[in-house]
């Protein structure tokens, strides 16, 4: 490899991990408006204009808050949970198509930072790594709230990573490769994977949101039974961490389901276009619908968070074990025979 | 067993039905009346800059009032204090010196005035005690503060602004 490709490969890492930073921080504050827009309210609006600097003042304070390590905690571990979290969150963005390969002159640059051949594995393992930093910050901080918390974590995310992966089997049939940025091209124009695993999107999306411990399984954090669920313990940025690597979370599965199910930078028309605007302009247009996907999804999220009271511990157990696991299978038998019989 | 009130309900639980079991149609009910939240006018009022409008009768702080010549109408009768439930009010009287004519209408006048506002229940009651129509509750709403000696509202807060100024 050339020194202008690592350096080129480099800058692209930085971007993304800019990027993904800069979108959890703003959806912190999109969440608090959107919050606020579903209650007939105003929301945040005294920071800057219409309150566009909140994200840096909640930011602010989290690091001048005192940080506080509990004297019975395992202060090691205490520390390492909530890195754990944010480390995990960031590193998924990896694998993630974000725009088809740019071309400018005779250098071929493509818009991903690594095509691995098992894309889909590695954002696995990453998600359920992502749980270690909540059980073991929950762990660790010697409290019974915290571990309560943390082991329901643990548990739920066990539950719900069986169905999405089943759902994944699904799709796997249809595509025929693990590679994201395979799946990614094989869907272009409309030919979107949601049209063809719509039952399979449809449990992913809400596999993803048990993943990402937000609303309607929220449960690990839930304030009516466990004071401040996992993290109640934590003060200062290490809790700052542990709410960013939520957003981030969410970004990254928004990203994954809008490269997996509904197409990536792919849009009805992309061939007109690319033939009009030229071969460095096209790409960036279908990085830019990408990321209007993800941010459709972003608004998906928190629009749910906002409508849907949490489930109860047992219903959540339920849903996942005796609804979603056998409607994924069932998806999983149904695709295989249409796939046999009728291609 | 009769029951005594005749009101007794019987209640059973019924299954859920499969439409609610699968939980999708309700969620989608659900988002879409959140959805027409979203487009909704917000209800708040932004306050220190824009105010909600008070009826007629509103009750805010309190205003000695001045008669048509300027004068301070409190006589220091200590009826308001008297009729006070929350014993927020206090005065010290003083007599009318020569020469003072321009500044008290009768022979007696209040030297001090005070008012614990946080006390206070703005109930209206001095008001209506007060027989020289001195005090009304026609103010805005009493401000905030950080310290609880600052809220005994004197005569520098209470008596009306003088005429010609």
């Amino acid at each position: 490899m050339e020194l202008t490709d690592i350096a080129i490969k480099f800058g692209l890492i930085v971007i993304i991990f800019g990027i993904s930073l800069l979108v959890a921080m703003y959806s912190t504050y999109a969440e608090r408006k959107i919050a606020a827009f579903f209650q007939d309210r105003v929301g945040p609006n005294r920071a800057g204009p219409f309150g566009i600097l909140q994200p840096l003042a909640d930011g602010a304070k989290m690091f001048l808050k005192e940080e506080i390590i509990p004297a019975n905690a395992t202060s090691f571990l205490f520390i390492v949970g909530p890195s754990l979290a944010i480390l995990t969150a960031c590193i998924g963005s990896a694998v993630i198509p974000w725009g088809q390969d740019l071309v400018i002159g005779d250098k071929v640059i493509p818009l991903q930072v690594t095509d691995i051949n098992v894309g889909i594995l590695y954002i696995f393992g990453v998600v359920s790594l992502g749980v270690y930093g909540v059980m073991i910050g929950g762990w660790a901080s010697n409290n019974k709230y915290s571990l309560l918390g943390a082991i329901r974590a643990a548990s739920q995310n066990i539950s719900y990573e069986i169905s999405m992966g089943l759902s994944i089997i699904a799709l796997l049939l249809v595509t025929g490769t693990l590679s994201l940025g395979e799946i990614a091209k094989q869907q272009h124009g409309w030919h979107w994977n949601v049209l063809y695993q719509p039952v399979g999107f449809i449990l992913f999306l809400v596999c993803s949101f048990a993943e990402t411990n937000r609303t309607p399984f929220d449960l690990p954090e839930c304030e009516t039974e466990l004071v401040g669920g996992y993290h109640t313990e934590y003060s200062s940025m290490k809790l700052g961490f542990y709410l960013f690597a939520e957003y981030i979370n969410m970004f990254i599965s928004s990203a994954v389901m809008a490269t997996l199910y509904w197409g990536g930078y792919n849009y009805p028309g992309m061939d007109w276009v690319a033939a009009h605007v030229g071969p460095v302009a096209a790409p960036l247009i279908g990085t830019a619908i990408f990321f209007a996907k993800i941010f459709l999804f972003i608004f998906f999220f928190m629009w749910v968070r906002w409508t849907i009271p949490r489930f109860r511990y047992d219903q959540l157990m339920d849903l996942g074990w005796k609804t979603l696991i056998p409607l994924a299978i069932a998806n999983i038998v149904v695709t295989g025979i249409v796939i046999t019989f009728f291609n | 067993m009769e029951s005594l009130s005749n009101k007794k309900k019987q209640l059973t639980v019924k299954p859920l039905t499969l439409m609610e079991k699968a939980y999708l149609p309700a969620i989608v009910q659900g988002l879409s009346i959140t959805m027409k939240h979203f487009f909704k006018k917000p209800v708040t009022i932004q306050y220190p800059e824009q105010k909600r409008e008070f009826s007629e009768n509103f009750r805010g702080m309190h205003s000695l009032k001045r008669d048509e010549e300027g004068r301070e109408r409190c006589t220091a009768c200590g009826l308001c204090a008297l009729s006070c439930p929350a014993e927020a009010i206090t005065m010290t009287a003083a007599e009318r010196q020569k020469g003072e004519e321009n500044l008290y209408r009768e022979e007696k006048y209040a030297a001090v005035y005070e008012i614990n506002m946080l006390r206070c229940i703005f109930c209206g009651l001095c008001e209506e005690a007060c027989p020289k129509e001195a005090i009304y509750l026609d103010g805005d709403i009493v401000p905030s503060d950080y310290l609880r000696k600052d809220f005994i509202y004197g005569k520098d807060k209470l008596v009306e602004a003088p005429l010609n100024q």
